[in-house]
Order: C-alpha cells, then sequence, then structure tokens
C-alpha cells in the first residue's frame, strides 16, 4: 500500500460520510501503526465529529492528516464547518449537555478518545476542531 | 441494506457483520421489533463479533433496541463486545448501563435460558 503521506479530505452531506469519513481514518491509523484500540478510538471520535457537522452544521469537512511533530508521529483530525457556530462552548464540554436528543457523549468524549483537542467556533461564521492522537 | 434475524425455537438471533451506517441501524431495529410480534420470541441474542466501531448513536439506537423489545415481552442480550469498542464506549462515557451482555452466543443464549427459566 502506497505510503499516506496526502491527507483525506472527506465532505460531510450525508449519514453515509459519516461511514466513509470513519473508515478513512481507520486506515490512515492502521497504516500508521496504531493498535486496535487506538485505531477504534480514533474511528469513533471522528464518526462523533462528523456527525455533529452532519446533525448541525452540514456541510463540513473532515480532515484526516499524518503528523510529525519533532518525532513525534501521529495522526491529526479537523473537523471544520461553515455553520452556525456554538453559543456556548463551555456548555457544549460539559459531559450529557445535547441539544439533539442524543446520547451527549459529543465533544467531550471525543476529547478523552485522543490526546489533543482544540476548538474554535464563532456564532454565524462556523467551528473548527482540531483533534490529535500520538503514537506511544 | 438488511441485517438478517434467524429464529430459533423462542429465541431471535442475529449477527451483525456489516459496517453500521444509520440506515442499517434504523432498519434493523424496525425489522427486529416487527419479527419479535410476529414470532412472539421470548428472547433474542444481537452478536456484534465481528462490529468494530460503535459511536454515540449507534450505541442509542442499541440500547433503545433492548428497551423497546423488552416492551414487546423479549429479553436482550448483546454478545461478542469486542474489547476495543467496550474501551471506546467506557471513554465516550457510554456505559450501556442495565443492558444484559455476554461474552459469546453461546453465554448469551445461556443467559436467556436462566433468565426465562428455561
Amino acid at each position: 500500500m502506497m505510503m499516506k503521506n496526502a491527507p483525506s479530505r472527506v465532505e460531510i452531506h450525508n449519514e453515509w460520510d459519516i461511514v466513509r469519513a470513519r473508515q478513512s481514518g481507520r486506515d490512515y491509523a492502521k497504516e500508521l501503526g496504531f493498535g486496535n484500540v487506538d485505531q477504534a478510538r480514533i474511528a469513533t471520535a471522528i464518526s462523533e465529529l462528523a456527525r455533529n457537522i452532519y446533525l448541525y452544521a452540514k456541510p463540513g469537512v473532515i480532515t484526516i492528516e499524518v503528523i510529525d511533530d519533532q518525532g513525534k508521529k501521529g495522526l491529526a483530525i479537523t473537523a471544520k464547518d461553515d455553520g452556525p457556530g456554538i453559543n456556548d462552548l463551555r456548555q457544549a464540554m460539559e459531559d450529557g449537555y445535547t441539544t439533539s436528543g442524543g446520547l451527549g457523549a459529543g465533544l467531550p468524549g471525543v476529547k478523552r478518545l485522543m490526546d489533543e483537542f482544540d476548538i474554535l467556533s464563532e456564532a454565524g461564521k462556523g467551528t473548527k476542531i482540531t483533534a490529535r492522537k500520538y503514537l506511544r | 441494506m438488511r441485517i438478517p434475524i434467524l429464529k430459533l425455537y423462542n429465541y431471535l438471533l442475529t449477527t451483525i457483520q456489516v459496517e453500521l451506517d444509520d440506515q442499517t441501524a434504523i432498519q434493523f431495529q424496525d425489522d427486529l421489533l416487527k419479527k419479535i410480534h410476529e414470532t412472539g420470541a421470548l428472547g433474542v441474542v444481537i452478536d456484534l463479533t465481528s462490529v468494530e466501531i460503535i459511536d454515540s448513536y449507534i450505541a442509542k439506537i442499541l440500547g433503545d433496541v433492548v428497551n423497546m423489545s423488552e416492551l414487546l415481552g423479549a429479553k436482550v442480550v448483546l454478545t461478542g463486545i469486542r474489547p476495543a469498542v467496550a474501551l471506546t464506549l467506557v471513554d465516550l462515557g457510554i456505559g450501556l448501563k442495565g443492558v444484559p451482555t455476554a461474552l459469546d452466543l453461546e453465554q448469551g443464549l445461556e443467559k436467556l435460558r436462566q433468565e426465562l427459566g428455561e
């Protein structure tokens, strides 16, 4: 298989795109040498991020790329949309908070699945979330 | 895509061997409830051995299936949850509390038989 140096970019319009995004993430994670559990964590985090876009802010884009931070290798997942933005970031990061009647695992869950988590959101302009996981 | 549901005596058996997208999961929920209603099955085993990812949405659907089936009088056991999936669910903050589980199909059936006093 060709080494995946180029980032993968999956546009999120419908629910099948969620599956495509997480499959792509799993492929990257596997190829980079992540173990089974971390592969599942990464794929699940992508699924949650892609679903947020699908539910609240479609269309958006999930980008998966290999990172090498001074020898620390890993994957960076970016979820970007031009949706309504998140009104109250602190509330959105609370366990159990949901506006969709879902399980509310959403963002705090993603944060726990990954090593690093950054979120930028502006009302009316959109949201950009970057989550990273490093090889141990 | 449809997930096949097999009837065996008083039980329904189903094994999920595809990547679960939302549509397939919802269709499965519908099909299973119809099948319980048609057959009067008392127990259901849903085997997840081949499932590599359960996100919060799919977890919610599975939890709902268990509750809905119980309303129809059928006990459900989830079997074969992979270690990686279990770890991920806990990270997500989803314990699937109150949902009966067993290691594999055989133990799942055994659990149902005990619960139903057979």
